[in-house]
């Protein structure tokens, strides 16, 4: 989901999450409509929200985060979190306001990720992140569609969402402007769904 | 387009002319009424100038306090020691409410340390201490009380009297007080500071410093009830006075009433006072009735009684707002209407 | 020596104070919730408490068996009736909402036991105390209620750090929406914690009882000491809310030493002083 600030992508993520109620229309998830479930039934169904600006709890450890997010029936435990980010392992008794950008991000997904989830939802994981750091998020994508993950991800850097993305679609002002494999858009069509520069023409 | 802005509309000239009716109709009950029904009227007045204080406090600064009869005690008190020395004691009456915003300063000072919850609890706080302290002087009255010297000369129905007309006095400066300061630029800035403070500061507005201007004023609005306390009673009790039943009445008035609008504490305190009327021989059962109600209106109804009605017929009585009107338009328009601005 | 004898009937009396005082502060860390009913609560729990020991004729310690797990059942209705609805609607609510119900209680508890104050017969625990010199002697209750209160602050510090729900009730204070979306059931959270304060708050009630007499009004003293308690400790701590409840009693003991009237009055004054130089109080940190 790419698409200019203030589009709607985030409102749109959380509404999923069910931090938000639709003003209109329905969710539907799996073949069942969750539109009214309370966001803890959501992530028990495999819902699972990365929030803008990563919402670590300051006052647990890096652990205690990752266990926050676990559920009993998840494939996903603290060890297999901590092969994904080897270097959490000597850490995982600090506090996480001591960590740098890109190591929050690797904690705000590893404790989604401990809830098992089919969905993944990730918005803006670039934010405030150095190139380096977000290239290695990036680099981990792969590994985790491989487990049958869907990813459902909200990006401003547009040139590396379409690298990595299926599907793609561009939201402005609350409306999907474009859809379509990133392969098979060019980059004017790009441009134009994301200023609606169509408009003018 | 240009536009006209105003500060009122149709309804409020009609309601401030009432109110000058209603003004000049109280004015003439003593001579009108038995003494029975102005001292009833006393102890509304009372409860609605405390009402309107806690009010202001909690509705446009923001600040609960559970701890306005601090002052309560203070301004009956002050009546009590100047009377001791000689003074007529309705002379002291602006003595006391000046006393109380004296007082109040450096108590602000400490409790606005506190925030939130905490400053509610420890406003109570210092009712207590004030309360304990009394109570070690003798001279005061210590546990059991002490009478009022110094209207044992007054023929009664004149006292009852001038005791009316006080109480109505200080009533009109209240709510005169209110309105003027809602009104004016500080209360702009209130307003600006209860939604966005960080952006009321942007704009030069000092949030500290508005807050205790209106936490001084409710301190002397208090400081005044309690000097009618003692006038109307002639005798104070330091239990009494300093008690925190004082505040569960502003709260569940202004609350039930409406807090945030100055019609609010008037329907509450008339409602307040019907009710009491009328359960008067039941005791506690009065206040757990009414406590339920405010819990219910409180959870339920956070607008109030006021609240409900004003949104429903769209009435402003002692409008505090501004109203934008398209010129060459009449204010009641549906354009009026529409660019209306909330207060 | 009489001095001496003061300071440790303060520093006991300050285990009951803080008893009473966590369950204030634990509402306050993870709701931002001030409960001015708190007070109250605790009268509450010490009239039931003595209707079941003179109904079922079982000891003060027994009738804790009773009066705690009902408490805690009430506390998580509290929470999921009046306190989650008052939240909902704006800060101020929680604040008038819980006033309204103390006065509501207060009249209640009027009504229905009537003005005359009683106490709740310790039997055997209040009878002994422990000689250690002429002037200093030390009650077996005070003594088992100091212990209780300690018992119960560490219980509480070692639920909150290690036990999974503890987790989630520290994760739902740090960032409620957060706990949300890692899966946590906030508004369960909440209750969990209420009914836990409030089990507490059913103790505090029953020891007090124990320790002097009590009548429907005197919860609002109550409630003044166990926030005096949190504010001199340092607020979102419970190791603080132990040592503000000590030096509380510990003022208020002194006090009544130099006059037997100024014992509450001296609390206050001490209340007022930390405010005034270290408003943060003596140990502020989180409730972990």
């Amino acid at each position: 989901m790419i698409g200019a600030n203030g589009a709607g992508k985030s409102t749109l993520l959380r509404t999923l999450a069910g931090l938000h109620q639709p003003a209109a229309g329905s969710i539907h998830f799996a073949g069942r409509e969750i539109t009214h479930l309370p966001t803890h039934a959501r992530v028990a169904l495999g819902i699972a929200l990365v929030p803008e600006g990563r919402r670590l709890f300051p006052s647990l450890t890096l652990e205690e985060n990752l266990l926050v997010g676990a559920r009993r029936s998840s494939a996903w435990t603290v060890s297999r979190v901590m092969e994904l980010f080897p270097w959490m392992g000597a850490r995982r008794r600090q506090l996480t306001l001591n960590l740098s950008g890109g190591e929050q991000q690797g904690v705000a997904i590893g404790r989604a990720l401990m809830a098992g989830p089919r969905v993944l939802l990730l918005d803006e994981l670039s934010l405030g992140l150095a190139p380096a750091a977000v290239r290695r998020i990036y680099d981990l994508l792969p590994s985790l569609l491989a487990e049958g993950m869907a990813i459902l991800l909200v990006e401003q850097d547009v040139t590396q969402a379409l690298r990595v993305s299926d599907l793609a679609h561009c939201l402005l002002e609350g409306r999907i402007t474009l859809s379509g494999r990133p392969r098979d858009l060019s980059p004017e069509q790009v441009e134009a769904a994301y200023f609606r520069l169509a408009a003018r023409a | 387009m240009s536009l006209r802005v105003t500060r009122s509309r149709r309804p409020a000239t009609w309601s401030g002319l009432a109110s000058a009716l209603v003004f000049v109709a109280l004015l003439s009950l003593p001579y009108l009424v038995f003494a029975n029904v102005t001292s009833l009227l006393v102890n509304l007045f009372i409860l609605l100038v405390l009402a309107t204080m806690w009010n202001l406090l909690a509705g446009y600064a923001g600040l609960v306090s559970v701890g306005q009869q601090a002052y309560l005690g203070l301004g009956a008190y002050t009546v009590l020691v100047l009377a001791q020395n000689g003074v007529n004691p309705f002379l002291v009456i602006p003595v006391a409410i000046a006393f109380c915003a004296v007082a109040a300063l450096p108590i602000s000072l400490l409790v606005f340390r506190l925030r939130n919850e905490y400053f509610a609890i420890g406003t109570w706080v210092v009712a207590e201490a004030f309360q304990l302290i009394t109570v070690r002087f003798p001279q005061l009255g210590g546990g059991t009380g002490a009478s009022l010297p110094g209207l044992g000369g007054f023929d009664p129905a004149l006292r009852q009297a001038f005791t009316y007309w006080a109480a109505l006095a200080v009533l009109a400066a209240t709510l005169l007080a209110a309105y003027l300061l809602l009104r004016s630029r500080l209360g702009l800035d209130l307003t600006a500071i209860r939604d966005d403070e960080v952006g009321a500061r942007s704009v030069g507005v000092q949030p500290a410093r508005a807050k205790r201007i209106v936490y001084l004023i409710a301190a002397a609005g208090a400081g005044g009830a309690g000097a009618l306390i003692i006038i109307s009673q002639l005798n104070v009790q330091a239990a009494s006075v300093f008690s925190v039943q004082w505040s569960a009445y502003m709260i569940f008035v202004a609350v039930i009433g409406g807090v945030g609008t100055i019609e609010g504490p008037i329907l509450g305190t008339i409602l307040f006072f019907t009710l009491q009327q009328s359960l008067a021989e039941r005791g506690a059962w009065y206040l757990i009735i009414v406590g339920t109600v405010a819990v219910l209106v409180a959870m339920y109804a956070p607008r109030g009684l006021w609240g409900a009605i004003s949104d429903r017929f769209d009435l402003r009585l002692f409008p505090t707002g501004y109203w934008l009107h398209p010129q060459g338009s009449s204010p009641g328009g549906l354009l009026a209407r529409l660019l209306r601005r909330e207060r | 020596m009489a001095w001496l004898n003061a300071v440790v009937q303060g520093i006991l009396l300050g285990g009951l104070y803080a008893l009473f005082a966590c369950g204030l502060s634990l509402l306050f860390g993870v709701m931002r919730v001030v409960n001015l009913a708190h007070g109250d609560f605790a009268v509450l729990a010490a009239y039931l408490g003595l209707a079941v020991i003179t109904g079922l004729h079982v000891p003060l310690l027994w009738s804790t068996l009773a009066v705690a797990p009902l408490f805690a059942v009430v506390g998580y209705l509290v929470q999921r009736l009046i306190i989650q609805r008052s939240l909902e609607v704006s800060p101020l609510t929680t604040l008038l909402v819980t006033f309204g119900v103390s006065v509501v209680l207060q009249n209640a508890m009027l009504e229905g036991f009537s003005a005359n104050s009683h106490s709740l017969p310790s039997g055997w625990l209040a009878a002994g105390s422990f000689r250690l010199t002429p002037q200093l002697s030390i009650g077996h209750f005070s003594l088992i209620v100091f212990a209780a209160a300690v018992v119960v602050i560490v219980s509480l510090q070692l639920f909150l750090s290690r036990a999974r729900l503890g987790r989630q009730i520290r994760a739902t204070a740090d960032d409620a929406e957060a706990a949300s979306i890692a899966g946590t059931d906030v508004r369960h959270v909440f209750g969990i914690a209420a009914a836990i304060a409030f089990a507490t708050v059913a103790l505090a009630g029953l020891a007090f009882g124990g320790y002097s007499s009590f009548d429907p009004g005197a919860g609002t003293q109550r409630l003044i000491f166990a926030f005096e308690a949190v504010v001199i400790g340092g607020v979102g701590s419970l190791w603080g809310t132990l040592l503000g409840g000590v030096v509380l009693g510990v003022s208020q003991a002194l006090g009544a030493q130099v006059d037997s009237g100024f014992g509450v009055l001296a609390g206050h004054l001490v209340f007022l002083a930390v405010l005034a130089i270290r408003p943060r109080g003596l140990l502020p940190g989180r409730v972990t």
